[in-house]
């Protein structure tokens, strides 16, 4: 229950530090913290324009979208109290649930009947089928290490001991941060500022939808980063007492949207077609990881 | 007595095929059709809920004894068979409609289709290895009538010869093994392949295995013995096509699980023969499924990937098995059977689906295809239903034994040494791959056919199927969601057929709790997949409500500025997955033919790609191909002269009774030799 409370809470700060850094970094004086959550209540109070090509699909594509995001923060825990939902392979659940929300705002952008949206669908289904590999993977060596199977136990569990270990979670973390930039459409892969249809992903998918559902859209994004934030800190909160895991959540999420903000300020977006080569490669950092947990816990001849 | 019931019912409704008008012959056979499916069900329903039923007839000379024995495996085969064809057949009645000028063509339909409904039936039942092949070649036979319905058009007599002869190949297969056990043991009941692998080594019971393995394994489609499916599908009425994919190459499967049951060999060595067959099989299937043109051909791949997850499932049940790991054999085979169920019910649901975009569009060509969803609502939502199903995703009943399979192979990587947890990680790599490109395909299928506008200036406007097609369709849906919201109670279904598998554990260790644990987690997944359910349902109202304040316009889609649009501007299927196309491209096999203008002034250019099986090409077309040649170099003696061929029959006559003189010849020359 708490993490889905304080995953909440840092959601709505997170695009705010984002855009924050990346003003600083740009010498610019920008908007506050408080902008884009600012921008996404007045887009859920404002009507909509709907195609004249969508149908059903289109209306209840957001909805699920931000269900699926909104079930998939259930099942994190945070350090020693379970996620709302917790069973053995919870993150197999967790995985698929997302999946689902991806099916339908991918269906949605078919939709339209937009070439523009097509094209954005198209490669998001191609990217979102590379990067789950790595998540797999990257689940499975932990699984490994630990010798559990959901996100609680394996999270209580994870002790590191050797340098290995250290440097396996630092991968891991890396490998995570990666993932969540893939499925958020950020930097290396996509680039959410660009104004350009035929370059982007995500932002094309979502051009005919407005006003509520397109707050629900972004704020599911928000609500995602924060959630990647939610599972990278908890490889480092173990199973202290509340009072110094409640800081050390926030303050990973600080980090986390801060160097999300350093990184898209100083880098370029990939050519598309060097893309898919780049998310594949995340599955083999992971599998890296797997070789190390292997050779960690002596399995490994 | 019930044999001689059965018996009466089929007889009776032979005769009235045949004599009834066009009208009632449907009737009938969807009579007869659910008669005997709820007879064979009735049993079935009460062995699986515990006990089996033996029965032992007294045969002939020829067979010897034939005990037909249902136990919980057969039970649940047999449930799920009946529930597929009976949906079939109703929805088949409404499908013939447009066809009920060919009254003949129809008995014969009606018949082989009462035939298939039999044998699958009797299969699962008969446990005496000669009237089993004699079963299997009725179920042949039909299921061959059945798909030449159309026979007037040369593809599907083409596809239906090529089902024949595969079919014939596995044929040949079982013959071997069955014969091979036969004459070893001097006995055709099934019981004789518990005692051959008793009694020889381990070794030959896995040689017998594989033999069985790769008759099953072309029933079943599993990679490279496919070929025939992604043919036959397409070829067949779409009533058939649910039902061939749905139960008839499941059967295969039902024929590998039975010899599981039956064989002692090393297990760990098949389980891993089969998760890389499996995952080799499902990967392939989809990633040959995604560039179909074709609506029901993509299906038909589909159908190879969904085998692929079953024998993944298998696989890791048999190294369960193997290892004396009751956790593992309980997950495998609890996955892989309750995944026959539900690919049975989503899979006959999209072909069934397919149909009715057939008979109202009148083509499957993806390309051509596009925005129905506005003219066929029911048939869209039932499509996108299955569709979600089959990927694999909560909360339908595709996740629920995708998931339980996951949770076995994660399982199995925690054990003892590092070679079980390297072939673990790579089912699940698979799985993973496997579902990510069902996605991808779906989405296309799903987008592109029912989505957007019509890509194709067709004369008449699509319009709904009517109820008698959407009922049966409604009703396999409906245990769609069942399953995905309350799969508890199918679990608890399971626990019978599971018991035959954990039986050939040695000791198993603390079961209950596992059993329970499992049952609990399975249970979690229902609860949360309602959670999901009624999580998106309030945030739906809600936006309802917020979204009713306030003003809302219709416009045309977002064109860049562009305002004559039109829909050939709309995303094509090809184009969706041309960037997957061209990452898999060292894989894949596609004769692209274009037209390209090069001109000052835009002529008119032409793109075209057609998708191919490599594997088909490198273990059926060139090998032909190279037959053809070594034998196309005698064609001179086929000259087409009557005296000529007298000659060679002469010749060969000649030849038969010189050999054994030649014989002669030669051991008494080298006797000779042996003298000097």
């Amino acid at each position: 229950m708490i993490s889905f409370v304080v995953i909440i809470l840092a959601s709505l700060f997170f695009s705010g530090i984002i855009v924050r850094t990346k003003s600083i970094a740009s010498g610019r004086k920008g908007p506050g913290i408080f902008q884009p959550m600012k921008d996404i209540f007045r887009l859920l109070k404002k009507g909509s324009v709907y195609s004249e090509t969508s149908s059903f699909v289109f209306q209840i594509a957001p909805s699920i979208y931000f269900a699926s995001v909104l079930m998939a923060i259930m099942v994190i825990p945070f350090g020693k109290s379970e996620g709302i939902i917790s069973f053995d392979g919870d993150f197999i659940f967790f995985a698929y649930i997302l999946a689902l929300g991806k099916f339908f705002s991918i269906i949605s952008a078919m939709d339209t009947g937009s070439s523009f949206e097509g094209m954005g669908a198209s490669r998001e289904a191609l990217y979102s089928l590379l990067v789950e590999p790595a998540f797999f993977i990257l689940m499975g060596s932990f699984a490994l290490f630990t010798g559990h199977t959901s996100f609680h136990d394996i999270f209580i569990s994870l002790h590191f001991g050797s340098y290995v270990a250290y440097a396996l979670g630092c991968l891991a973390t890396f490998v995570l941060i990666m993932i969540a930039m893939i499925e958020n459409s950020r930097m290396p892969i996509d680039d959410p500022k660009t104004h350009l249809e035929l370059t982007m992903i995500h932002e094309v998918m979502i051009l005919d939808n407005s006003g509520f559902d397109l707050g629900l859209i972004l704020h599911a994004s928000n609500l995602k980063f924060a959630m990647y934030g939610a599972l990278i800190a908890n490889f480092f909160i173990d199973t202290l007492p509340f009072y110094l895991t409640i800081p050390i959540f926030f303050a990973v999420q600080l980090i986390f949207a801060v160097a999300v903000g350093v990184f898209e300020s100083f880098s370029a977006r990939f050519r598309m077609n060097h893309n898919a080569q780049f998310i594949f490669a995340l599955t083999s950092i992971a599998l890296l990881i797997f070789f190390g947990v292997l050779m960690v816990i002596g399995k490994f001849i | 007595m019930i044999i001689i019931a059965l018996l009466l019912i089929l007889v009776a409704s032979f005769l009235g095929i045949l004599f009834l008008k066009v009208r009632y012959k449907g009737i009938l056979t969807v009579l007869a059709v659910f008669m005997t499916a709820s007879i064979s069900g009735l049993y079935a329903i009460k062995v699986l809920l515990g006990g089996n039923i033996e029965f032992i007839l007294s045969g002939t000379y020829v067979t010897g004894e034939i005990p037909l024995r249902i136990d919980a495996l057969s039970a649940w085969f047999i449930l799920l068979i009946n529930f597929t064809i009976l949906t079939g057949a109703l929805y088949g009645l409404q499908y013939m409609k447009s066809y009920r000028k060919q009254a003949i063509n129809i008995s014969l339909h009606c018949l082989a289709f009462l035939g298939i409904q039999t044998s699958l039936t009797a299969i699962c039942i008969v446990q005496n290895a000669i009237v089993f092949l004699f079963l299997w070649e009725i179920m042949a036979l039909s299921s061959f009538i059945l798909i030449i319905f159309e026979h007037y058009r040369q593809e599907v007599i083409k596809a239906g010869i090529n089902y024949l002869i595969q079919a014939h190949i596995a044929i040949v297969f079982l013959y071997i093994g069955f014969i091979w056990v036969g004459v070893r043991m001097h006995s055709y009941d099934f019981k004789a392949i518990t005692e051959f692998s008793a009694t020889f080594p381990q070794l030959t019971s896995l040689a017998l295995f594989l033999c069985f393995f790769i008759a099953f394994a072309i029933k079943a489609g599993f990679v490279p013995f496919h070929t025939w499916l992604p043919y036959a599908h397409p070829a067949s009425p779409a009533h058939i096509s649910g039902v061939m994919s749905g139960v008839i190459i499941k059967i295969g499967i039902y024929g590998i699980l039975r010899l599981i049951l039956l064989i002692h060999t090393d297990f760990v060595v098949l389980g891993v023969i089969l998760l890389i067959i499996s995952a080799i099989t499902g990967i392939y299937g989809v990633m040959l499924a995604i560039i179909q043109h074709n609506l029901k051909k993509l299906l038909a791949y589909h159908s190879i990937e969904n085998i692929g997850i079953i024998g993944i499932g298998i696989g890791l049940g048999s190294i369960g098995l193997g290892t004396n790991n009751y956790l593992l054999t309980t997950l495998g085979f609890a996955g892989s059977l309750l995944h026959v169920l539900n690919h049975s019910l989503f899979k006959s649901v999209l072909f069934f689906a397919a149909g009715n975009v057939y008979q109202s569009v009148h083509t499957l060509n993806i390309e051509h295809l596009g925005g129905l969803v506005k003219r066929m609502p029911h048939t869209s939502v039932l499509f996108l239903i299955s569709a979600l199903a089959i990927c694999g995703l909560p909360p339908f009943n595709g996740f629920v034994s995708e998931f339980i399979i996951y949770t076995g192979l994660y399982k199995g990587m925690l054990g003892e040494n590092m070679f079980p947890a390297f072939v673990m990680l790579s089912s699940i790599l698979g799985m993973v791959l496997i579902g990510g490109l069902a996605l991808l395909c779906f989405t296309k299928a799903f987008g592109v056919v029912f989505l957007g506008k019509s890509r194709h200036n067709s004369h008449n406007i699509p319009v709904e199927a009517g109820a008698g097609k959407l009922i049966p369709m409604y009703m396999t849906t409906v245990l769609i969601l069942a399953i995905g919201l309350f799969p508890g109670f199918f679990i608890q279904l399971l626990s019978e057929p599971l018991k035959l598998f954990t039986a050939k554990l040695s000791s198993p260790a603390n079961t209950a709790a596992f059993a329970l644990n499992i049952s609990e987690t399975i249970k979690y997944i229902g609860w949360s997949s309602i959670g999901f359910m009624a999580l998106s349902g309030i945030i739906f109202f809600l936006r309802k409500k917020i979204t009713n304040l306030h003003p809302e316009r219709l416009e045309p889609t977002w064109g860049c500025g562009y305002t004559g649009e039109t829909e050939k501007m709309q995303y094509t299927a090809n184009s969706f997955v041309r960037s997957y196309r061209k990452l898999a491209k060292p894989l894949l096999s596609m004769h692209k033919k274009e037209l390209i203008f090069d001109t000052t002034f835009p002529g008119k250019s032409t793109y075209e790609t057609a998708p191919n099986d490599k594997i088909e090409e490198v273990f059926i077309d060139i090998p032909l191909k190279n037959l053809k040649f070594f034998f196309g170099k005698f064609s001179f003696l086929q000259n087409g002269k009557p005296q000529f061929y007298i000659l060679y029959g002469f010749v060969f006559i000649a030849l038969v009774l010189a050999i054994p003189y030649l014989y002669d010849v030669i051991k008494s020359f080298i006797a000779f030799l042996n003298q000097l």
